[in-house]
């Protein structure tokens, strides 16, 4: 027994149960990415096509590594939380956990591959 | 007591019947580009890894990202990236509780596609 008021339970939770924790998440990471991707996508264009040797250089350059490394990370993670949004609208039951699940593992997955290889490319 | 009947009430507008409005399109095309562009996220990790991995491997994933297939789906993904973040500057837009009048969530939904097709094709230019 928690010595809780109903009210307080319930407070800023809704049906979620984390409240709109979710959903700021999105608008967070939208703002973020909203600064890093439109530089990334040049830049990793202009880096795209050249040897092993020029992409190397790129990457080892310490602007790049971090505007990379930002958008590795901020961009799986919205895209897992926004998976799971969609996941949510179309399956139910155990369908959905397994495929919850997923998106969320490959997401730390591809960031974890990509920090490490950016890792190894600019240190 | 009330019997309980059957009673006809009107069937919410079918998607396959709907007539299609920029307002649903684009809406729906928010979370088509979104998702989608999990595959140029795997190939651009997977040569980046192979990349810091070796001469040999940065070879075979340099070979798929510059093929014509390669260019195909990095292409259409930089689509993707721009309509999705100008679609995403609407919904922060919205969550803001502005630009919800019709005409003009009708015009931001045109303004998503034209300047997804504008923003690609200066990328383009600049890369």
């Amino acid at each position: 027994m928690r010595y809780l008021t109903a009210r307080k339970r319930a407070e800023g939770l809704g049906s979620a149960g984390s409240g709109t924790d979710h959903h700021w998440y999105m608008i967070i990471s939208s703002v973020g990415l909203a600064f890093v991707v439109p530089v990334f996508l040049v830049a990793f264009g202009r880096a795209l096509g050249g040897d092993r040797a020029e992409v190397l250089a790129s990457f080892s350059n310490p602007a790049m590594a971090i505007l990379t490394g930002l958008v590795i990370f901020f961009g799986l993670r919205h895209f897992a939380a926004g998976a799971q949004t969609m996941i949510e609208d179309y399956s139910k039951g155990l369908t959905r956990k397994v495929l919850v699940i997923f998106v969320t593992i490959l997401s730390y997955g591809m960031i974890a591959t990509g920090l490490f290889a950016l890792a190894k490319i600019a240190l | 007591m009330a019997e309980t009947r059957e009673v006809e009430r009107p069937l919410s507008p079918h998607l396959q019947i709907y007539r299609p409005q920029i307002t649903s399109i684009s809406s729906i095309l928010t979370r088509i580009t979104g998702n989608a562009l999990i595959v140029a996220s795997l190939l651009i990790v997977w040569w980046l890894l192979a990349a810091a991995t070796s001469e040999a491997y940065f070879r075979v994933a340099d070979a798929v990202l510059t093929s014509w297939f390669g260019d195909l789906v990095l292409v259409l993904s930089l689509w993707a990236v721009w309509y999705h973040y100008l679609a995403g500057l609407r919904h922060l837009l919205w969550d803001a509780g502005k630009g919800l009048e019709l005409q003009t969530a009708e015009r931001l939904g045109w303004a998503c596609i034209i300047g997804s097709v504008v923003l690609t094709v200066i990328t383009l230019l600049l890369v």
